[in-house]
C-alpha cells in the first residue's frame, strides 16, 4: 500500500516523455498487422453498429480505442474473439483477420480463438476462487497432464507479468474477491495472460478504478506490449495518450480518424478529432 | 401570480395550503401490517397446538415402527415413514438431476436459430403452466403412464419384463402351514392340488404335499395336517423379489409413485434452479468465455458452482412438497393395509400423508389422536429437510464469499 501512495506520482511523471519517444521510435519500421479488418460491419438486430471499418492492428504495440460512449468501440472488441456470439441478433460482414485465419468464418473454433485472444473487461470479474484457482482456471480449461508444480510456475510467472506477486504471494489460497479492485483488475490481466494469448483486448480496463490502480495498469500495459499485441478500448484521452502507439477514435460507428498516437493528438486531421481530443464534445 | 419577485410560488398560498399531516396514517399502515402479520402466525401457532395435543398422546417407539394394525393402541406407522423415505428418495434421484439439466439448456443454451428459439419459449411457457396444475391431475397421468403405461406392456401381475423376481402358487394346508410351488412362468394358470405335488416349505425345503381325496381324510393329528391338503384345492399367485426388482409396468409400486412426485416438482426444481442461474452474474460467465470455455465447462466451472446455494434450496423446498402430497399417491396406489416396509422399487407402499388420511377418517377418536401423531412426525420430517435446506444455503454461500 505504501509503494502505491509513495510512488505514483513521479513514476508517471519521469515515464511520461520516454514512452512517448519510445512509442514514436519504434513505430517507424512497419509493424506488421496482427488483426486486419476491411470494409467491417456489424449489426444488432436492424441497428447498425460499425461502418465500413478498415483498419490495421500492429503487432507488439498498443493500440487504442476513443471515442465517445455508444461509437461502437466495445462492439468491436468483442467482434475480435467472438463473444457476440452469443447475441443472437448480433452479425458482421466484411473482413476481419488474423493473420493466419478468418475471425468471422462460421468454421472458425471460437475456443481457440479465445486461447488464442485473451479478454479484460470493464469491470474486474474474478472467479469466487482462490487466487491461485483464479489463474489456474485457464490453463486447467485448455491442457491436461499439468501436474501441481507446472501450475505453480505458471502461477508465478503470470503474477509476476502483471505486478501483483509481491502482494498477493503469501496468500495465493485466499479468495480472490479479498482484493481490492485495482489488484482484482491486475489479477484478471494475469489470469488472461496465463494461457499465452498473442493479442490482448482490454475493454475500458481501468474505468472502474481510482487514479492509483490505473496509472499502475498503465504501466503494467506498457511493459505487457513487448510480448503481446494489445486493444484498449478507453473513454480516457490521457490515458489513451500515455500508454498507446496507435489511436483510432471512433464517431458513430465508423472510425473518423486512426494513425500513430501522438499525432493524432497534437496534428489530427479532421476537425471532429480535434474538437473531441481538446474535450469540445464528448 | 407575479413570478418576476422570485418568491416560491408555495408561499403565497399560505393562508390555504398547510403541509400534509403523513404521520398518523404512516403508523396506522404499520399497524395494519402488524396485525395481518400476525393473523397468519397466530393460525399457525393455533393450528400446531390443536395438533399437538391431538397427537401427542400417540408418540411413542411403537407407533414409529409397527404397522397400522386395526388395533388402535398397537397401530403404528413404520410403513408410512418407510414409504415415505423410499419415495422420496426415489423422486429426488430422478426429478433433480432432470430438473437441473432442463433449466441449464434453458438458461444457458439459448439457441441462435429463430425456430429453435420458438420451441424453447414454448417448453419455458409450458413449464411455467405445470407448476400450477393441480396435483391429482398428476396423480392420473401417473396411473397411466406408470402403474400400467398404458397397457403397452401387459398388467402388473403378468408383466411383460421383470428381473429379480420369483412367482410362487401358495398353498394353505389343512395345519395353517404355507407351502409354495414355484412358477417359471407367471402367465401359467393357478397350481391346483393333485397328488405327488411337491412344494417348499417354510424353510425353503421340498416336501411332498399330502393330497387326499376329500375333508374326511384328512390326518387327526396336528403334525401330520402339516402338509394336508383337499385334492383340488386352488392356491394363490404370490411373488418374491430380490432388492433389485424391476418390472416393466411399474403396477402401484415405490417406483411409480416416485416417478409421478417427479412430475409434480420437476416444474418446481426447474423454475428454482433457472432463477438460481439467473443469478449468476453475467460477468463470470463473460470471464470463463473470454478465457476459452467450452460452453459446457462454462456450466461446470463457474455457473452450476455459483448457483448451488440457490439449486439446493429449490431441490429441498420442493422435496418438502413431495412428502406432503397425498392427492397423488391416492390415486395411484390407494389407501392400503400394508404390514411390511418396502423392499424394492416394485413393492407396494404407503405414505405418511395417506396413513394420515386413513386414520382421520374413520370414525373412532382413538385413530384420531393416530391421525395427530403422525401429522407430528410428517411436520418433524419437513422441518428436518427445511433446516438442512437453510443451513446448506448458508454454508456453501460462505464458503463463496
Amino acid at each position: 500500500m505504501t509503494f502505491e501512495t509513495n510512488t505514483n506520482e513521479p513514476r508517471i511523471a519521469t515515464k511520461k516523455p520516454t514512452q512517448f519517444m519510445a512509442a514514436e521510435s519504434e513505430t517507424k519500421p512497419e509493424r506488421a498487422s496482427m488483426i486486419e479488418m476491411q470494409s467491417f460491419n456489424a449489426w444488432y438486430g436492424d441497428f447498425q453498429a460499425l461502418c465500413d471499418l478498415n483498419l490495421a492492428v500492429p503487432e507488439k504495440r498498443v493500440t487504442a480505442f476513443i471515442g465517445p460512449s455508444g461509437c461502437g468501440k466495445s462492439t468491436l472488441l468483442k467482434w475480435m474473439n467472438r463473444m457476440n456470439d452469443v447475441i443472437p441478433t448480433a452479425r458482421a460482414t466484411g473482413q476481419l483477420r488474423l493473420p493466419d485465419i478468418d475471425i468471422l468464418a462460421r468454421s472458425t473454433d471460437v475456443v481457440a480463438l479465445r486461447r488464442r485472444i485473451g479478454m479484460v473487461f470493464q469491470k474486474p470479474n474474478p472467479f469466487p476462487k482462490s487466487i491461485y484457482d483464479n489463474i489456474a482456471f485457464g490453463p486447467r480449461l485448455h491442457y491436461t497432464g499439468l501436474q501441481r508444480s507446472d501450475l505453480d510456475n505458471l502461477v508465478e510467472w503470470s503474477l509476476k507479468k502483471s505486478a501483483l506477486w509481491d502482494e498477493v504471494k503469501d496468500r495465493l489460497n485466499q479468495s480472490a474477491l479479498g482484493l481490492s479492485g485495482g489488484q482484482q483488475q491486475r489479477l484478471c490481466i494475469a489470469r488472461a495472460i496465463s494461457i499465452g494469448p498473442e493479442i490482448l483486448l482490454m475493454d475500458e480496463p481501468c474505468s472502474a478504478l481510482d487514479p492509483a490502480s490505473t496509472s499502475r495498469i498503465e504501466d503494467l500495459i506498457y511493459e505487457l506490449r513487448k510480448q503481446y499485441t494489445i486493444v484498449i478500448v478507453t473513454h480516457n484521452m490521457q490515458q489513451a495518450a500515455r500508454c498507446s502507439d496507435r489511436t483510432a477514435f471512433f464517431f458513430e460507428g465508423r472510425i473518423v480518424e486512426a494513425g500513430p498516437t501522438r499525432e493524432l493528438f497534437t496534428r489530427p486531421k479532421e476537425k471532429q478529432t480535434e474538437d473531441y481530443v481538446t474535450g469540445k464534445f464528448g | 401570480m407575479n413570478h418576476a419577485t422570485g418568491a416560491h410560488p408555495l408561499s403565497q398560498l399560505a393562508d390555504r395550503v398547510q403541509p400534509r399531516d403523513r404521520s398518523l396514517l404512516d403508523r396506522l399502515f404499520r399497524w395494519f401490517c402488524i396485525a395481518t402479520a400476525s393473523v397468519s402466525i397466530l393460525i399457525l401457532a393455533v393450528l400446531l397446538v390443536a395438533v399437538f395435543y391431538l397427537g401427542v398422546s400417540s408418540l411413542n417407539w411403537n407407533f414409529l415402527t409397527h404397522y397400522p394394525e386395526p388395533d388402535a393402541t398397537q397401530a403404528g406407522l413404520g410403513p408410512a415413514i418407510w414409504g415415505t423415505v423410499w419415495v422420496c428418495v426415489v423422486c429426488g434421484f430422478f426429478a433433480l438431476p432432470i430438473g437441473v439439466a432442463t433449466a441449464v439448456f434453458l438458461e444457458e443454451f439459448k439457441p441462435s436459430n429463430k425456430w429453435l428459439l420458438k420451441l424453447h419459449g414454448f417448453i419455458q411457457l409450458n413449464i411455467n403452466n405445470l407448476a400450477g396444475v393441480p396435483s391429482v391431475v398428476y396423480g392420473i397421468i401417473g396411473l397411466t403412464l406408470f402403474v400400467s403405461m398404458a397397457g403397452l406392456f401387459g398388467s402388473p401381475n403378468e408383466p411383460f419384463a421383470s428381473v429379480g423376481v420369483k412367482y410362487f402358487d401358495q398353498f394353505f394346508t389343512a395345519g395353517q402351514k404355507a407351502l409354495r410351488v414355484p412358477i417359471a412362468d407367471p402367465s401359467q394358470p393357478q397350481t391346483v392340488a393333485t397328488p405327488g405335488l411337491q412344494a417348499l416349505n417354510a424353510d425353503d425345503e421340498w416336501v411332498e404335499i399330502n393330497v387326499v381325496k376329500s375333508r374326511r381324510d384328512l390326518p387327526r393329528n396336528l403334525k401330520d395336517r402339516r402338509y394336508a391338503i383337499v385334492e383340488g384345492k386352488t392356491s394363490g399367485r404370490i411373488q418374491d423379489g430380490s432388492w433389485y426388482y424391476f418390472r416393466l409396468p411399474f403396477g402401484r409400486s415405490v417406483m411409480a409413485g416416485a416417478l409421478t412426485l417427479m412430475l409434480v416438482i420437476l416444474p418446481i426444481v426447474i423454475i428454482s434452479t433457472q432463477e438460481a442461474l439467473r443469478g449468476v452474474p453475467g460477468s463470470l460467465r463473460e470471464a470463463g468465455m473470454g478465457l476459452g470455455s467450452t460452453q459446457w465447462q462454462v456450466v461446470r466451472n463457474i455457473t452450476l458452482p455459483a448457483a448451488v446455494p440457490g439449486i439446493m434450496t429449490g431441490a429441498i423446498l420442493s422435496m418438502s412438497r413431495a412428502i406432503g402430497e397425498a392427492a397423488p399417491i391416492l390415486i395411484l396406489a390407494g389407501a392400503i393395509f400394508l404390514t411390511n416396509n418396502p423392499g424394492n422399487l416394485m413393492d407396494d407402499f404407503t405414505v405418511l400423508p395417506l396413513q394420515i388420511f386413513d386414520w382421520a377418517g374413520r370414525p373412532q377418536p382413538e385413530f384420531h389422536h393416530l391421525a395427530g401423531g403422525g401429522i407430528l412426525v410428517l411436520l418433524a420430517i419437513l422441518f428436518v429437510f427445511n433446516l438442512t435446506a437453510v443451513l446448506i444455503r448458508q454454508f456453501t454461500q460462505k464458503n463463496l464469499s
